[in-house]
């Protein structure tokens, strides 16, 4: 009780707020990082998801995808990226940061992708196709609606896990929510470590029931009923 | 061997194979620890749920927002009550196990056939005999497909625990390379970390692959 009163404090104290080591500008990194690594991610994953689920080809690449994202601690790729950020001069911060980040985004958002392509029932496909309809119209106007639940779930994996994981950028520099739990272990406060903890859990939570609010709010209604047997499939 | 120049300095890690054998030794202690008491307790939340399905969203609701907490963070937050210790680490290493395999139980067992539930009726099974000899073995392959996620899974996560002062292979991506950034060891250190760290979550993976399939020449069989 006297620690979570110690807590308390520390959230109460203004220098908590103020400076380069305040909550607001470790905050401001967490998210801009995250946000980045997200966007790159999604501007990679989601072309090859949807060229993979519309043609059906290259499904094997999926599973490597999936197999080796997992296989490959997410540590590992703060340790991968910063080898070569220092040994070429690259400096260590943001964009290493971002760089770590970004194979972790990749796997839910091309599984998904792919998954909720591949859904769709064949036999609208053809339909489409008979009806004229060239292949770009069939994607834009029939596929990516009716697997839109099933994109943004692999999204929102993606976001929710990047959001996590944005706090071991600390170790190369990147700043953080995570560099006030580093600096805190490091000097034995653990009133720092555990507020610092609670905002990060906080921040992944509030992450997590956004992008599921999005996802609720673009599944077309003729689909809502089928949006938690998309759920389970992630 | 050449210690001189390239990143990777062989010398370094044959010098240093005793403390790398340790850190291997005590990543997989963490690992096992892990996975088999999540296991456990996901193995009695699952037939909990069966008894009372109503329980299954709560359920899923609790391991769902602990699997969303860092695994930073949720080491961080232990560290108050349980200090940098083993418990500290696999209380947090659980937690991550329960939302996979409480769903992948309970989704094996929901999909065993109805037959062969009446079937084992039919035989006299009490719900136990049912259970460990016709429900579990028809689910194995869904539970099995869930351990191997959570084991690999959690061979990433043990990593993190470096962070906080505990062993394992992080040791090496952490401690002996991000931290000693100007070594030139650091990146021999860093990829014999990740590497080990890689090879292990692989050969986790195909062993559970392998005793499922041992376990199920039924299914085997009907694939071939």
């Amino acid at each position: 009780m006297e620690f979570l009163g110690e807590v308390v404090a520390w959230f109460a104290n203004p220098e908590t707020w103020s400076g380069r080591n305040g909550i607001p500008i470790r905050l401001w990194e967490h998210v801009s990082l995250a946000a980045a690594a997200l966007a790159v991610g999604t501007l990679i994953a989601l072309p090859l998801g949807l060229l993979i689920g519309h043609t059906g080809r290259g499904a094997v690449a999926v599973v490597s995808i999936a197999n080796i994202g997992r296989a490959i601690p997410s540590l590992g790729w703060f340790g991968i990226v910063f080898v070569p950020a220092l040994n070429l001069g690259l400096g260590l911060g943001f964009w290493p940061s971002v760089i770590a980040l970004v194979p972790l985004a990749i796997p839910p958002i091309v599984t998904n992708t792919y998954t909720g392509l591949r859904e769709v029932d064949r036999d609208l496909v053809e339909a489409a196709r008979g009806m004229g309809m060239h292949e770009w119209q069939i994607l834009r106007q029939l596929e990516i609606p009716v697997a839109l639940p099933v994109i943004l779930a692999g999204i929102r994996t993606s976001a929710v896990q990047v959001v996590a994981t944005a706090t071991l950028a600390a170790v190369i520099a990147g700043g953080t929510l995570g560099q006030l739990i580093l600096v805190g272990i490091n000097i034995g406060d653990e009133v720092q470590v555990f507020g610092a903890a609670v905002l990060v859990a906080l921040l992944a939570i509030v992450t997590e029931l956004s992008f599921a609010a999005i996802q609720r709010a673009a599944t077309s209604p003729g689909l809502r009923d089928r949006g938690s047997a998309a759920e389970l499939s992630v | 061997m050449s210690d001189g120049e390239g990143p990777i300095r062989i010398g370094w890690i044959v010098d240093r194979l005793d403390l790398i054998g340790e850190l291997l030794r005590d990543h997989v202690i963490l690992t096992v620890l892990a996975v088999v008491i999540g296991l456990i307790i996901s193995f009695g939340l699952a037939l909990a749920i069966r008894g009372s399905p109503r329980l299954y969203g709560p359920i899923i609701g609790v391991s769902g927002t602990l699997y969303a907490i860092p695994s930073i963070a949720l080491f961080s937050l232990l560290i108050p009550i349980t200090g940098v210790s083993i418990v500290t680490a696999e209380i947090a290493l659980v937690s991550y196990t329960l939302l996979i395999l409480i769903r992948n139980i309970v989704e094996g067992l929901n999909g065993v056939p109805p037959e062969a539930i009446e079937a084992a009726n039919g035989m006299g099974y009490t719900r136990t005999q049912r259970l460990l000899r016709v429900e579990l073995p028809l689910a194995l392959p869904v539970i099995v497909a869930g351990l191997r996620i959570a084991t690999v899974t959690t061979v990433g996560l043990v990593t993190v625990t470096a962070l906080i002062g505990l062993g394992g292979l992080g040791y090496l991506i952490v401690n002996l390379g991000i931290l000693r950034g100007s070594s030139p060891f650091a990146a021999t250190a860093i990829y014999t970390g990740v590497a080990l760290a890689v090879a292990l979550a692989v050969f986790a993976d195909l062993s559970l692959l392998a005793l499922q399939r041992a376990l199920t020449p039924w299914a085997r069989r009907r694939s071939a």
